[in-house]
């Protein structure tokens, strides 16, 4: 019963949403926005359980390893203050106050940061992969290099000419294999939607 | 005397005569000047357009008419229409505006150029602001309209006569008839192939690298001493790669319950966490090791991108773990998290349907899943025929959609008729 | 160890580094970069500039401070584009940490333009779960934004009187970092009817050129460049768009310099094994 009940309910809701789709009537609206919210409560309701995990797990990491302790204490800090900072929906939004400071000032340059580490690790993860090993892998470096082009200050022709190509790229070759990916993947999307609503996908719910 | 006969036409109201007391000059000024206005309005005088109707706006909630109306004899110069309702109220209001309501009742509806010939009201929000909402639209009710042709110098035409439309909800949506076509034509697919395995027939699935490798990956970390790391992506529990993650990950976690390898779990979201949980627990439940399992293993982190990475990134980094799995819904933080696992020297899995992360995998990751492979994984894994069955039904209904795009291709290219459009545009 | 195996095998810190001084060297030297205009970008500006005159554009800001350097840029040069021709601007954030960095935008500008919150323009702020969201907008906005960013009654402000839903806006300008962007072309674009165009980040453009090529998409603001591209038409000087693309350009620079190398090398390093085995 302890995997029957659930797959019921999985076969239940997604059948109930299905039909929702082809009904426009304005019961099966009220339903569906009734189903959304109940999405977020869930979301909501889960977020104590994470926050138990992450607290749990930091708290541990500060009690027994002296290496991890400084970093630990920090994340538990952070997160007290910024507990107390939002408060009061005032102290929040106000532009002088501890949380917003925070954001602003910590958290804003601490992603723009992390982000910013893209630009070299796409310098390094191109010099390592863009040798032309095969034919295909050829194909692919040269059509990088011109796609690159059009970043690069060219004389006019050939800039012109190299916007054009890219283009043309971007919009026929490129457009034509996302569109095959994509068409792939949403007919894999709804085979495995059917599968998990009948029951026969449950390695979600930890079965095989 | 004889008596003149009186004539239909009172001479003296129509042609004031030279002469009496009322024959002014001012008078016969302004009446001529009457006849010529009223001559040049009749003659250049909008017509309305004829045969209004209001009919329930189909495939809807119960809240919409459809207006629908031929052109104004005078189209030409018909530079807009604008439509007309009487005002909703509700019962305790007072009763339904009707037909006879003065001018001064009817509200503006909408306006559309003069080339439209439909017009669709709907509201379905019977209050505004804190009172009555005057253009909702009550299902199974009656809204009256009319309409009048506007010319560009700003002449108006007549009203046409009421339309009354009653809005009805539909029960079911025609235009969405296609995807149940598809939707029956997969499921009826699937079940014809679950069968034919079922019934010992061979169903081959081309060789998956990334996957047919994962137990090699598993068991260099065992021998190297070192974790492993799985992280399921920065999806949530709704998205399809996410789900497709756990079925890997329920794959890996048994293998690494069998071989007592640790295995490290950092979540993003938190309803996943108690997925992740569950899907590994019963890995170690199903290899025999229930004891061997630690929760805290699997962790939720951040449900936050970057801080996410930057937590998996430092996990890398002070783990030296082995073998990275990166399963799921990637963004930005792909080739971050590639990169970084590059630089221990772990041997790296990728799988995701997000095309725009694609590429960074191929480039920083050993094997690559590219988008419905990653889903095949729970069939190829398994080579159970129940999971094996919808990849072949899947693969069919693909054909058949290549050959509808090649139909439809050559029919627009030799006849334009449009049909094969129409059959397949979506709602 | 031969010159191709070495640089081969160069240490990584040292493309680091070279990334490094690529990144430094505009911040020291003025350098000024010609910006080739593109047909995508142009159709979003031709877009913006019939909105005028009291018309309301949709402009989402659905992006957060990470990509903030590529899509701010935009975000700006649109707004005061829409608010010098006296049009109107209704925004919200489908991005959980949007609404701080979006506010103090549109509290600049709106000071800049002498332009009222709710008059002139109506931020609607944030609500998460995009899909349901963008959907329920398309009913009403007042459905998922009761209040607005400034917990004023949706409903009591002046700009929303008789605006519903997307059918009351000229267009929908999509400023997205994440996949809201499929979003807003799924819903608004399909669903609804309604012109969208987007601005992205320049990973994420090369996968919605296929919906400009289809038409779901009116216009396309590719990463930086796009951002750059808009201020020039737009003639929005000392642009956070104009002044990062030197960076990008000795960047990419760096990166094509070690393209070609680590291919020379390979060449080299084929060849001589070729010629060992013979």
């Amino acid at each position: 019963m302890k995997m029957q009940i659930p797959l019921i309910l999985v076969f239940m809701c997604g059948v109930a949403m299905l039909a929702q789709f082809m009904i426009p009537h304005e019961y099966s609206e009220d339903f569906f926005q009734y189903a959304n919210d109940f999405v977020i409560v869930i979301g909501i309701l889960a977020l104590p359980v994470g926050i138990y995990s992450l607290m749990s797990n930091t708290v541990r990491k500060a009690q027994r390893d002296p290496k991890e302790r400084p970093f630990a204490l920090v994340t538990i800090g952070a997160y007290v203050i910024m507990i107390i900072g939002g408060m009061k929906a005032e102290w929040f939004f106000s532009p002088t106050s501890l949380s917003t400071r925070f954001f602003d000032n910590i958290l804003i340059p601490a992603q723009a940061t992390l982000f910013s580490m893209l630009a070299f690790y796409i310098a390094s993860a191109a010099y390592r992969a863009f040798r032309a090993r095969t034919a295909l892998a050829a194909v692919l470096l040269v059509t990088a290099f011109v796609v690159m082009l059009r970043l690069i200050p060219l004389p006019e022709p050939i800039a012109t000419w190299n916007n054009g190509l890219v283009r043309w790229i971007l919009e026929v070759p490129n457009m034509a294999a996302k569109r095959a990916i994509v068409m792939g993947v949403a007919l894999g999307g709804i085979t495995y939607s059917t599968k998990i609503l009948l029951g026969i996908e449950r390695a979600y719910m930890g079965g095989e | 005397m004889r008596q003149r006969p009186s004539s239909h036409f009172p001479r003296r109201a129509i042609f004031p005569t030279s002469h009496g007391p009322r024959s002014s000059p001012l008078r016969w000024a302004a009446l001529v000047a009457t006849w010529v206005v009223v001559g040049t309005a009749g003659a250049f005088a909008l017509a309305p357009p004829p045969s209004l109707i209001a009919a329930d706006n189909p495939n809807d909630s119960g809240h919409g008419v459809l207006l629908t109306w031929s052109a104004s004899p005078d189209s030409d110069r018909v530079a807009a229409y604008e439509i007309y309702r009487l005002p909703w109220r509700p019962a305790s209001a007072g009763a339904p505006y009707g037909a006879n309501a003065p001018d001064s009742v009817w509200l503006l509806a909408g306006t559309v150029t003069g080339d439209a010939r439909s017009y669709i009201d709907q509201d379905d929000e019977a209050t505004l602001g804190g009172g009555i909402n005057p253009m909702f639209v009550p299902r199974d009710g009656q809204v009256l309209y009319r309409l009048r042709a506007v010319g560009a110098d700003g002449t108006s035409s007549a009203f046409t006569p009421i339309a009354t439309g009653t809005p009805r909800g539909d029960w079911f949506h025609t235009q969405r008839v296609n995807v149940l076509v598809i939707a029956g034509l997969l499921g009826g697919f699937m079940v014809y192939f679950i069968r034919r395995a079922q019934r010992g027939g061979k169903l081959y699935i081309r060789p998956i690298p990334g996957l047919s490798r994962i137990d090699e990956a598993i068991g260099r970390a065992t021998e190297m001493g070192r974790p492993i790391l799985f992280v399921l992506g920065t999806g949530t529990g709704g998205d399809i790669a996410t789900l497709a993650g756990y079925t890997i990950l329920a794959r890996v976690a048994r293998k690494t319950a069998e071989y007592q390898t640790p295995l490290l779990v950092p979540v993003y979201d938190p309803v996943m966490l108690v997925m992740a949980q569950q899907t590994v627990k019963e890995a170690y439940l199903a290899a025999g090791r229930p004891d061997s399992f630690k929760a805290e293993n699997v962790f939720y982190v951040s449900a936050m991108q970057f801080p996410y990475v930057a937590a998996v990134n430092g996990l890398m980094m002070r783990e030296r773990t082995a073998t990275n799995f990166y399963m799921g819904v990637f963004h930005a933080e792909s080739l971050l998290l590639a990169e970084a696992g590059s630089t221990t020297g772990a041997i790296q899995m990728s799988g995701t349907d997000q095309m725009a992360q694609i590429p960074f995998f191929v480039a920083a990751t050993d094997y690559t899943l590219i988008g419905e492979e990653l889903y095949a994984a729970s069939a190829y894994l398994s080579q159970d025929p129940k999971l094996a069955g919808p990849l072949k039904a899947q693969d069919l209904v693909k054909a058949a959609i290549l050959l509808i795009a090649i139909l439809g291709v050559l029919e627009m290219t030799i006849l334009r008729s449009g049909w094969f459009r129409s059959l397949i545009t979506p709602y | 160890m031969a010159w191709y195996e070495r640089v081969l095998s160069v240490d990584r810190r040292l493309i680091y580094a070279a990334m490094g001084v690529a990144v430094i060297i505009p911040a020291i030297f003025t350098m000024h970069i010609p910006v080739t205009l593109s047909s995508e970008v142009r159709a979003v500006h031709e877009f913006t500039e019939e909105v005028k005159d009291g018309d309301i554009l949709f402009l989402a800001i659905d992006f957060d401070p990470s990509t903030m350097a590529e899509l701010l840029p935009m975000a700006e040069a649109v707004m005061r584009q829409v608010f010098e021709n006296d049009g109107r601007l209704l925004m919200s954030s489908l991005s959980q940490f949007g609404p701080p960095m979006a506010n103090e935008l549109i509290t600049r500008l709106a000071r800049e333009y002498g332009k009222e919150s709710g008059v002139d323009f109506v931020y609607l702020g944030y609500k998460p779960y995009p899909a349901i969201t963008i959907l329920a907008m398309g009913t009403d906005f007042r459905v998922p934004f009761p209040l607005d960013f400034y917990n004023q009654p949706t409903d009591e402000l002046p700009m929303m009187a008789g605006v519903h839903n997307f059918d009351d806006v000229e267009g929908v300008i999509a400023l997205c970092g994440g996949n809201a962007a499929d979003m807003w072309i799924t819903y608004v674009n399909a669903k609804y009817g309604m012109p969208v165009a987007l601005g992205v980040t320049g990973v994420m453009a090369a996968d919605y050129y296929q919906y400009l090529q289809s038409g779901q998409l009116f216009g396309l603001l590719p990463g930086i460049k796009g951002a750059a591209e808009y201020e020039q038409l737009t003639n929005t000087t000392g642009g956070e768009g104009l002044r990062g693309i030197p960076y990008q350009t000795t960047t990419h620079f760096v990166v094509l310099f070690f393209i070609i190398l680590t291919n020379i090398a390979f060449f080299a390093q084929r060849s001589a094994r070729a010629r060992m085995r013979a």
